[in-house]
């Protein structure tokens, strides 16, 4: 199983990375969708997330369910108290201007794996 | 050794929402539970946190913690719900549309708290309110 990091990640999509510089993330899966609901029931040990859903809840969702890196598709915007959120708990947030669609294509070239 | 953490939680705040369930990981990450066992109780607060923010006008959460196991009680004033089966069920929600362009309201949260907890004991009166008890087994 791969396993890339976040630097790998970023060069795959295009994105910047905004926040989680210390942080040492791996990923071998990932896991794209806007629903949080969904999200709170996936198994996450080393996956992604990948969504277009740019709001608070968005990284609550990441605390709760040990997901350390997401990915912000269709260059939606991360606000500073998102950020702040994000650094308390150890997430790394990148943003990309690629869609959901493109940004899961990318990283599935490149050897992520789907959960199912 | 029990302890016990008290919350309150103000309906419609999305704001805030989650803040009982972080908090309650840090502690529960501090008295070195299992990480498994953490992600499984923290799902299921956050999810019956989302529930009265949501739903209720307000609520409180009380969490016992005894070396055996983890009692969270949630309690909220708010609308009740009508029936508790079909509430249960995957994809029936009541969720307004602010709740859903959250990325909840989907109609799981419920089932997802029962898929996390060991025991769940739901009770609700129409037009009073919903009280959650929520059992992790420690051992």
């Amino acid at each position: 199983m791969i396993k890339m990091k976040v630097d790998e990640i970023i060069k795959a999509i295009g994105g910047k990375k905004l926040c989680g510089e210390s942080c040492d993330v791996e990923v071998s899966k990932a896991f794209s969708s806007d629903l949080m609901s969904d999200v709170l029931t996936i198994q996450t040990e080393g996956t992604l997330l990948i969504t277009g859903l740019a709001n608070l809840q968005a990284i609550r969702t990441a605390e709760m369910s040990d997901i350390n890196c997401i990915v912000f598709a269709r260059n939606k915007k991360v606000t500073e108290e998102m950020i702040q959120l994000a650094k308390e708990n150890d997430i790394v947030l990148i943003q990309t201007s690629c869609s959901v669609f493109k940004t899961s294509g990318e990283l599935y070239k490149a050897g992520i794996e789907p959960l199912f | 050794m029990m302890m016990e953490f008290n919350y309150e939680i103000n309906g419609g705040d999305f704001s805030k929402a989650g803040f009982a369930s972080s908090n309650l990981k840090k502690m529960l990450k501090q008295i070195n539970t299992d990480p498994k066992l953490i992600k499984r109780i923290v799902i299921a607060l956050y999810e019956a946190e989302m529930n009265i923010v949501a739903h209720a006008y307000d609520g409180k959460i009380k969490v016992k913690i005894a070396p055996e196991q983890i009692v969270i009680n949630v309690s909220d004033r708010g609308p009740g719900i009508e029936d508790i089966d079909k509430a249960m069920e995957d994809g029936y929600s009541t969720a307004s549309d602010e709740v859903r362009e959250m990325g909840f309201g989907a109609g799981m949260g419920l089932s997802n708290i029962k898929n996390n907890t060991d025991q769940l004991d739901i009770e609700s009166t129409v037009g009073k309110g919903t009280v959650l008890k929520i059992v992790t087994k420690l051992r």
